[in-house]
């Protein structure tokens, strides 16, 4: 339904995207993740044709976006990162005009009135979209994408801003249009990858670096856990002790001591649950264990991990690219 | 096309600035027809059309100021530019809504030359020639307005920026006129003054090479606004 065919985008010499390529096909719920500058809007401005791309091709249901941009358009439904709306006109008025805007063949009324029940705007229709809360401007901007009834429909950072419960909300809402569209999302937020999306495309500086079902990146993630461990005990006997337990790869302190217990980061190799045998390990010692934490399960480390992987030359990297 | 046209339109009329330029076109037309003719004790219309001409090119970038800066900072021109509508539409539609604006004030404020018909005797060519003179040089104003703002997200900029280009074009009629009528760079600059050409009608000639004229030059910012959209894809 979405193709993207190595899809370039320069500014001077900075590569905003390089060499990007993915296919999206029907019904399926894809996440675009990145760290903030990764490339991730700039890879959905082109798709919806406000950017050209320097090089590569755009396909929506095999339309060029560059070639026949107005036919490709029409299969789109974009909620850009800041919702495009105009706070002089009630939600009403807005949705009308982009009825309007998109040339819709529906009737009127009827199509619009679903809509505002679908993102819960019934009650506000008449009211100016300045006076709204930041959560129902973000639902107008949703409901926006929704005229027309396109195919496909995008989503750049569908819930920054949003406090948790509209979160929830908006992501409940994302589940319910992927039943009858391609959604794509972006997010930087691992945790939203995984509530809403089948497949994720880990993007980092411009080149995708994994391409993968959710469960498979988020098993990836798991797997080599770090953790911060808080031992009573002298930090150098604790160091030298933890580093002997089988399936750990190294072990640092980590700052200061916390009163008297020891803090230290310890990795380990990939699969090994190291957790009962560091329990023991202080109980024979008679040292008190007061904490113990996985650390590195946030998007950075995360990324730190799989460039690390796809930078690699062994096998490691199967599994985490489709093509 | 039409959506965006009236949503133009609606904006105008929610927000001041609508009001505001029809109230300010309409009292300042008021002042200087009583001046021109009524206090003057005359019945040529030339001088109030001269004027409004001039006061035109300061107001009319109050109204095209916002056209493209303001979508282009608050980022709505996203919606229009991944609807399905092309980059001409939005811009005719644009061009539409402003240049009925300027239109409406300047056929309103028109009809105050009727007030001379009991005192004096109104020529309706020249009255109708200044009429039209100044439809068509509002259209060259409109575009030159709407290609500045396409340039900018800042309004201020926009509408100084069209003040600016808009003098030029008035000035070179203006150092025409102190070059020997037999120099051929005098010949030029009469050619493509707009000043000059406005003339021509106010004397009551319907001058159909002007009429081009005016319509080329408004295509022309109309073009270059259409290729500023076009090009910024790119950029």
């Amino acid at each position: 339904m979405v193709k993207a065919k190595n899809l370039v985008k320069r500014y001077g010499s900075n590569y905003a995207l390089n060499d990007v390529s993915f296919e999206i096909g029907e019904g399926e719920i894809v996440g675009l993740l990145g760290p903030n500058g990764a490339g991730k809007s700039t890879a959905m401005n082109i798709l919806t044709g406000y950017l050209s791309s320097s090089s590569g091709e755009a396909t929506i249901n095999g339309i060029s976006i560059l070639e026949n941009p107005i036919e490709a358009k029409r299969l789109i439904g974009f909620l850009p990162e800041q919702p495009p709306i105009y706070p002089e006109m009630t939600v009403l008025e807005y949705l009308n005009f982009v009825y309007e805007l998109k040339g819709c063949e529906f009737p009127r009324g009827e199509h619009i009135g679903e809509i505002l029940s679908v993102v819960k705007l019934t009650d506000v229709k008449d009211r100016l979209i300045k006076n709204l809360s930041k959560g129902y401007k973000q639902r107008v901007g949703i409901a926006q994408a929704l005229v027309g009834d396109p195919k496909v429909i995008i989503f750049d950072e569908p819930t920054v801003g949003l406090d948790p419960k509209q979160i929830l909300e908006v992501r409940n809402l994302i589940r319910t249009l992927g039943k009858r569209h391609t959604v794509i999302l972006s997010t930087h937020i691992l945790a939203e990858v995984q509530a809403v999306c089948e497949r994720v495309i880990i993007i980092n500086k411009g080149k995708i670096i994994a391409d993968a079902r959710t469960e498979d990146i988020v098993r990836t993630i798991e797997d080599g856990y770090c953790y911060e461990a808080r031992i009573c005990g002298p930090t150098r006997e604790v160091i030298s002790a933890v580093k002997r337990i089988n399936g750990v790869r190294s072990v640092d302190e980590a700052g200061v001591r916390d009163g008297d217990a020891a803090v230290i980061n310890i990795e380990t190799v990939g699969g090994s649950d190291i957790r009962r045998a560091l329990f023991r390990l202080c109980v024979q010692n008679n040292w008190a264990l007061i904490g113990l934490m996985p650390v590195g399960t946030d998007l950075e480390s995360v990324f730190i991990r799989l460039v690390d992987r796809s930078e690699r030359p062994d096998s490691s990297r199967r599994g985490l690219k489709r093509n | 096309m039409l959506a965006i046209y009236k949503r133009e339109m609606r904006s105008y009329f929610t927000g001041a600035i609508g009001y505001a330029f029809l109230v300010i076109y309409l009292a300042a037309a008021g002042i200087v027809f009583s001046y021109t003719t009524l206090f003057s004790m005359s019945a040529d219309v030339t001088a109030f059309f001269t004027l409004m001409l001039i006061f035109s090119a300061v107001m009319l970038p109050i109204l095209t100021m916002k056209s493209f800066s303001e979508e282009r900072k608050t980022k709505t021109e996203q919606l229009v530019l991944t609807a399905p509508v092309s980059i001409f539409s939005m811009v005719a539609g644009k061009f539409l809504a402003a240049y009925s604006m300027f239109a409406m004030a300047h056929v309103f404020s028109s009809l105050y030359c009727l007030l001379l018909l009991p005192y004096g005797n109104l020529k309706a060519a020249v009255m109708l020639g200044n009429m039209l003179a100044l439809l068509l040089v509002g259209m060259v104003f409109v575009s030159v307005g709407l290609f500045v703002s396409s340039l900018t997200e800042n309004q201020l900029a926009a509408a100084v920026g069209t003040i600016a280009i808009i003098l030029l074009l008035l000035a070179v009629g203006l150092i025409g006129l102190f070059l020997p009528t037999t120099y051929w760079l005098r010949f030029v600059f009469d050619a493509v003054s707009i000043f000059t050409r406005f003339q021509n009608f106010t004397a009551g000639y319907f001058d159909i090479a002007s009429v081009v004229y005016y319509l080329s030059v408004s295509a022309v910012f109309l073009y270059l606004t259409v290729r500023v959209y076009d090009r910024r894809r790119y950029n």
